[in-house]
């Protein structure tokens, strides 16, 4: 899915002179012996949309709440804005959580759900009720604000969640799995919507979610955890493209992995022989490894040609021999599954451009095809 | 893309459906159910039926003949009451209804002070059996899980010994020699023992004692199942975490404090043994009126009318735990 935001020329964390909005130093929260959080530390800047991303247990809704203060951190420390928030209860915090079931006061109206963090600030009533009746128009829920939350769709409670954070206009807003209730379509429209909002409000943002199609399009930047540590951060490009490690490569999107061995190892290209692949890689990038040393090369699914004809050119790299086994048409794209030589399946997509009638020639089960790609493409990573 | 088999839940269909054959062709059951249809039942009216049956059976009917006896006269002899209906020649019956008995409870003040003295007594246990009951729960409701079972457990250890059994303990207790007043002597805070038993406090101690855990378990259950991250929100929003249990906590328990406090009220009011053992002689609660009235006095016209008019007093409470409970049910399902 493409990025809405337009080009962001600012980009904070390249800025080495730019004072992090949240500081997280090495912060460590463990339940009995089980540890969460292990030793995370994480800089989020003003005006990001930082998304948390990882599978259920990986300790991002504890590092959220943390940030939140419903948990203290076993060890380390935490700072937003240069604030220490070591020992400030939540209610003291400048931060707002939208919480994954929204936690809408159920006995009171969808008005008095969004006002009651304005009365906890004693506002005056008038002020109370203008900041109220706004935000109920920008996330547009003015005709239900009588309503009781039990009265409401899932999409509305989601919005009115939302709304009861935001009109405290805090400059830092959590969001624990925000659209995870809501259906695919909703949910597309939605992350557009959010990302909307925050522009308009200057919020910063820190979302948790185990989608990663929804840290794709709201975020700046991603951190991807696993076993309560960060392994990766960078903008959605980064951890696509240059995943650092097997597991990111295999979190994020789907992705082919060949065990291999390094051959030749120089600064501009690599060449890793594959057991599995049945020939060699050929990477246009240098890795730091040391040579004969077992590496892994992670090969995105539609960035492999699949053709009856071998490659143009008389490369021996980067081409191989397989027979389609399994065929999946999934309207926008078609995802063939190629089995090699050597027994390993290799999954390959490919855009359905043209209309897919019975006159098309298009490959079958069964079929010889050669798949191939660029020296780009292949990513080789060593843990 | 492989289409997922829609998993299948509860009982395997055939098992289901072999368990049926075996009922259907089980003797009884067959004899039973032809009998029913026979008579035009089917198993849906016989089962919603037998409970009424019994209702009317064991209540409705006596209560008739209460409301019968009410309105009739007294006389010596048995049953110390005269009839409703008098033959009086051939095929002429009379019917003498007298309303005399109920005159008689609102011209004694007696009657009166004793309905007053009932429901005020009630009413302030109520208050105080949630005052206790409220913490109990509450502290119940956020313990851990192993903890709580055992808390739990002991709120309704006492429903194992008999509640009779209970009360005459509290004698022990309370009496001029009894526990606390030797307790007290003996560290020589006091020279004299306190009267405490024959008092108004004694009752409201038994009472209390007594009815505590209906107030407890319905306000724990209540409060148990209350969302944890409601407070998180609130807390998030700025509210301090005492302000947080009076706007979020209070409001959502109120189901709760109803239908303790009607669990307490309800019965509190009609409650004749612990005024009886623990209370003084002036103590009068309507159920220990009640028990004079028929066993004393043997004017059972008059009793019944005590009876009666107690019911009519009752109803007003019966029925707002009912509409309680009702919404309860109705709020339950309509969360999703």
């Amino acid at each position: 899915m493409a990025n809405p935001r337009p080009e962001q020329k600012l980009e904070p964390w390249k800025d080495p002179a730019a004072t992090p909005y949240i500081r997280i130093e090495k912060v460590t929260k463990k339940f009995g012996d089980f540890v969460a959080v292990d030793d995370v530390s994480l800089s989020i800047y003003r005006g990001e949309i930082f998304c948390l991303l990882g599978a259920s247990g990986c300790g991002k809704t504890t590092l959220l709440r943390m940030l939140a203060g419903f948990e203290e951190p076993t060890a380390g420390k935490m700072w937003i804005d240069g604030a220490d928030m070591q020992g400030i209860p939540p209610y003291k915090r400048p931060v707002n959580m939208m919480f994954q079931s929204y936690a809408l006061f159920p006995h009171m109206t969808v008005e008095q759900n969004v006002a009651f963090g304005l009365k906890q600030d004693k506002l005056p009533r008038a002020e109370i009720k203008d900041r109220v009746n706004a935000i109920l128009e920008l996330v547009k829920m003015t005709q239900f604000a009588g309503r009781k939350p039990h009265q409401l769709s899932g999409g509305q409670r989601q919005r009115v969640a939302l709304a009861r954070s935001l009109v405290k206009q805090p400059k830092l807003m959590l969001l624990d799995e925000p659209l995870g209730a809501l259906d695919k379509k909703l949910r597309e429209h939605t992350q557009f919507e959010l990302v909307n909002i925050q522009e308009k409000l200057g919020v910063t943002f820190v979302v948790v979610t185990h989608d990663q199609e929804e840290a794709m399009t709201l975020a700046s930047r991603i951190g991807v955890m696993n076993h309560g540590k960060i392994v990766q951060v960078g903008t959605p490009s980064d951890i696509y493209e240059f995943p650092i490690s097997r597991f990111v490569a295999d979190f994020v999107g789907s992705v082919n992995m060949f065990e291999g061995t390094l051959i030749e190892d120089e600064p501009d290209y690599v060449r890793v022989a594959s057991k599995e692949l049945g020939g060699n890689f050929y990477v246009n990038h240098g890795v730091s490894a040391p040579p004969d040393a077992t590496v892994w090369v992670a090969l995105r699914p539609e960035k492999i040609v699949i053709a009856r004809e071998p490659p143009a050119s008389d490369d021996e790299d980067n081409r191989v021999r397989g027979v389609v086994k399994e065929i999946a048409y999934l309207g926008d794209v078609s995802v063939y599954l190629v089995q090699l030589a050597s027994g390993r399946m290799v999954r390959v997509t490919r855009p359905n451009m043209r209309r897919q009638a019975a006159a098309f020639d298009r490959i079958t089960w069964d079929e010889e095809v050669w798949l191939s790609w660029d020296p780009s493409s292949p990513v080789v990573v060593t843990q | 893309m492989s289409a997922y088999e829609p998993r299948r839940r509860g009982v395997h269909p055939v098992l289901l459906a072999e368990l049926l054959s075996w009922i259907r062709a089980f003797g009884p059951y067959r004899w039973a159910s032809n009998r029913f249809r026979d008579w035009g039942v089917g198993g849906r009216t016989a089962v919603i039926g037998l409970p009424y049956l019994w209702l009317l059976l064991f209540f409705l009917i006596p209560f008739i003949i209460v409301l019968k006896i009410s309105v009739s006269d007294i006389r010596l002899g048995m049953p110390p009451y005269e009839p409703l209906l008098h033959w009086v020649e051939h095929q002429v019956v009379t019917l003498r209804v007298n309303l005399g008995n109920y005159a008689f409870l609102f011209e004694d003040p007696l009657y009166r002070n004793a309905y007053l003295n009932s429901i005020f007594t009630a009413g302030a246990s109520t208050i105080l059996c949630l005052l206790i009951g409220y913490p109990m729960a509450y502290g119940i409701a956020r313990t851990s899980p192993s903890w709580r079972n055992l808390l739990l457990m002991m709120v309704m250890l006492p429903f194992w010994t008999s509640f009779l059994l209970r009360v005459y303990a509290w004698i022990g207790i309370l009496k001029n020699n009894g526990l606390i007043n030797n307790v007290l002597m003996a560290m020589g805070v006091i020279d004299e023992p306190i009267v405490m038993l024959q008092t108004d406090f004694a009752v409201y101690v038994g009472i209390v004692y007594s009815y505590l855990p209906f107030m407890v378990l319905p306000l724990y259950a209540n409060l148990e199942k209350m969302d944890i991250t409601l407070l998180e929100a609130a807390a998030d929003l700025g509210c301090h975490p005492v302000k947080a249990f009076l706007t979020i906590t209070l409001p959502l328990s109120v189901p709760g404090i109803v239908a303790g406090s009607m669990l307490v009220f309800i019965p509190a009011v009609g409650e004749f043994v612990i005024p009886a053992l623990l209370g003084g002689p002036d103590s009068l609660m309507i159920g220990r009126v009640l028990w004079e009235e028929f066993f004393h006095n043997r004017d059972w016209p008059v009793a019944s009318a005590v009876a009666i008019a107690m019911l009519v007093l009752l109803v007003g409470p019966i029925m707002i735990l009912q509409y309680n409970q009702a919404k309860q049910g109705g709020a339950g399902g309509v969360h999703r």
